[in-house]
């Protein structure tokens, strides 16, 4: 595949259309970390060249802790994202597990019904939801979203789960079913055991997506202390026409924050994830 | 080995079918069953259930604080006679083809550009995929930021550039609201559509571009007939995901125009809430919402066709 030699080429080839791409991903985030720390003083200067900082101030930091809830939506949004990545995790094994496993009558209805409703979008769901909420009493509770978030998580975990369930071998099951253990002791104590990187790169996946999620959050969720990040910040930070660009920015930075560092620590998974998730499938 | 292995299991299984509890437990078809029944009933419930529950309301004149009375299709007749619903629909058609085409250009790009040994490639691979990761919400707040009419920094960098001031008005004018949710929509996808193809072209084997190499193939030739045919699954697959996901687009729109100005970026999902949520017309909006389910029911079933069979 090489053809360049040297330096020049290397640049060309390598270096120019990567750092285009870098630059490109990266520039938005350096924005709104600069509009951050600048004092609004310097922030609505249309003299000074505005991609320099240069006087950092955390004012909107404090201002944006103190005078809003943000802390509070920042609870909420972990609370809830944590809770039904859970549910999904556990509900979506109970499925992916005998499809990946067992022999019945229905297996390949049931794998495809699973597929197609990880792929109905929610704004397909979010009216007759929004109504079905309303009658069983559950607005501006968390419970709301907590229930709501896994229609789309628990296909996903499935389909996702059901893709690395195929690739463990069989063997050791095996052996312990002839050793006279039943199908969820072998389920439990062995074959689970075994899948611990499934689960990481599921629970990643789920995690990152309830803290997107923000067309349910904003149905449910319309008091301030019930909010999560997302709507906080439309809702809240952004007051009629005024807008306080210092204290949003500080609010989307600080709310990527968690995301960001969890997919730190795990972007192998999530790569291995991303990949066999439309890849395999 | 497997063979063997299962051929020993029928052996030490005894004859006779085992008629106590556990071992009516232990039947393959009794266990998955009862495994599933939760999950399945809760899907039933919240996605089956809505689901059905939606075509009805559309039926109904219901609004919030009102109960509905059967219309049949009265509110598919009104959509149908609305200027903007049809305005709308075009808006969805244009956004999600010039996003995906985008993307997958520009993936393919990304992703060849990857496929090279180079200095911290893990680490620039990670940074690439941060615009996927972060919450659609808060970067969209950004990007809003940066076309601000007053403080626009692209605008800045442009006038810097030579364009005339004050630069253009990128969420103001209809014509370049639509091309601001189109540009940001792909730096948002680019990056999944990047890694997973460069997950594709690693599984290329060197063997193939060396016996095309020998045969005299040219750069270009070993791209048009070796790689881009291995890459067409991928391709596919990745491409039909993002179309359904672009297509019912609710949170970019939402937050960076609410479907302004004069509607020239209205999508199907934010005028379906505007009509059910904004108006409290929810008989009306679950009929626009519906409208969407032709197109996207084509594709759901393509898709997990496709996936059934790979």
């Amino acid at each position: 595949m090489v053809t360049g030699h040297g330096r020049i080429a290397l640049f060309v080839r390598v270096w120019l259309p990567v750092g285009f791409f870098l630059v490109l991903a990266l520039f938005p985030f350096y924005w709104m970390a600069i509009t951050s720390l600048k004092a609004d003083s310097e922030l609505y200067n249309q003299r000074l060249m505005p991609l320099m900082l240069r006087h950092p101030t955390l004012q909107h930091y404090v201002d944006l802790l103190t005078q809003t809830n943000f802390l509070l939506w920042t609870w909420n949004t972990m609370l809830v994202a944590v809770v039904s990545t859970a549910i999904s995790l556990v509900l979506g094994t109970m499925l992916a597990y005998p499809l990946a496993r067992m022999r019945f009558a229905g297996a390949g209805l049931i794998a495809m019904t699973v597929a197609a409703i990880y792929l109905v979008p929610q704004p397909l769901l979010f009216l007759p939801l929004a109504d079905v909420i309303n009658r069983l009493d559950l607005g501006n509770t968390l419970t709301a979203v907590i229930l709501t978030y896994p229609t789309m998580l628990v296909p996903f975990c499935a389909w996702l789960l059901l893709g690395y369930f195929k690739t463990v071998p069989k063997e050791l099951e095996e052996a312990a079913r002839i050793d006279g253990a039943s199908r969820l002791q072998t389920m439990r104590q062995i074959f689970l055991p075994l899948c611990t990187p499934g689960f990481i790169s599921a629970g990643i996946f789920a995690f990152t997506l309830s803290q997107n999620e923000f067309l349910y959050a904003l149905i449910f969720l319309t008091k301030s202390s019930v909010r999560t990040v997302p709507v906080g910040v439309i809702a809240e930070l952004i007051r009629g026409d005024v807008f306080y660009w210092g204290q949003l920015m500080a609010g989307a930075l600080l709310g990527s924050i968690p995301v960001a560092l969890i997919y730190s620590f795990f972007v192998e998974h999530y790569v291995a994830g991303l990949t066999s998730g439309a890849v395999k499938g | 080995m497997s063979i063997r292995t299962e051929s020993l299991i029928t052996l030490a299984r005894p004859r006779r079918r085992d008629v106590s509890f556990a071992g009516w437990l232990d039947r393959e078809a009794v266990f998955s069953w009862l495994m599933m029944a939760l999950p399945l009933l809760f899907l039933a419930a919240l996605v089956g259930y809505p689901l059905v529950y939606g075509v009805l309301l559309s039926l109904e004149d219901r609004s919030v604080g009102h109960t509905g009375h059967f219309v049949g299709f009265k509110n598919f007749i009104t959509d149908f006679h609305d200027p903007v619903f049809w305005r709308v629909a075009a808006n969805t058609f244009v956004y999600t083809i010039a996003a995906t085409l985008l993307k997958m250009v520009g993936g393919l790009g990304l992703a060849l550009a990857m496929n090279q040994d180079f200095w911290m490639k893990n680490l620039i691979r990670a940074l690439l995929l941060l615009p996927f990761i972060v919450p659609t919400v808060l970067s969209t707040v950004a990007w809003m930021w940066m076309l601000d009419p007053a403080f626009s920094v692209v605008n800045r960098i442009l006038i810097g550039l030579g364009v005339p001031k004050p630069g253009p008005s990128w969420l103001g004018t209809p014509l370049l609201a639509m091309f601001s949710i189109i540009m940001i929509n792909t730096w948002r996808g680019l990056p999944f559509y990047g890694i997973t193809l460069l997950a594709g072209l690693q599984t290329v084997p060197p063997e193939l571009y060396e016996a095309a190499t020998i045969d005299g193939a040219s750069g270009w030739q070993r791209f048009r007939f070796v790689t881009l045919p291995l890459l067409k699954p991928i391709i596919l697959i990745v491409t039909l995901f993002s179309v359904i996901f672009t297509f019912a687009d609710f949170q970019l729109v939402y937050v960076l125009t609410h479907g302004g100005p004069q509607n020239a970026t209205n999508l199907f999902a934010t005028y379906a809430f505007d009509i059910g949520m904004g108006a409290g017309q929810l008989g009306l909006g679950a009929s626009v919402a519906l409208m969407m389910l032709p197109a996207l029911a084509l594709l759901i079933v393509g898709l997990t066709l496709y996936m059934r069979r790979a």
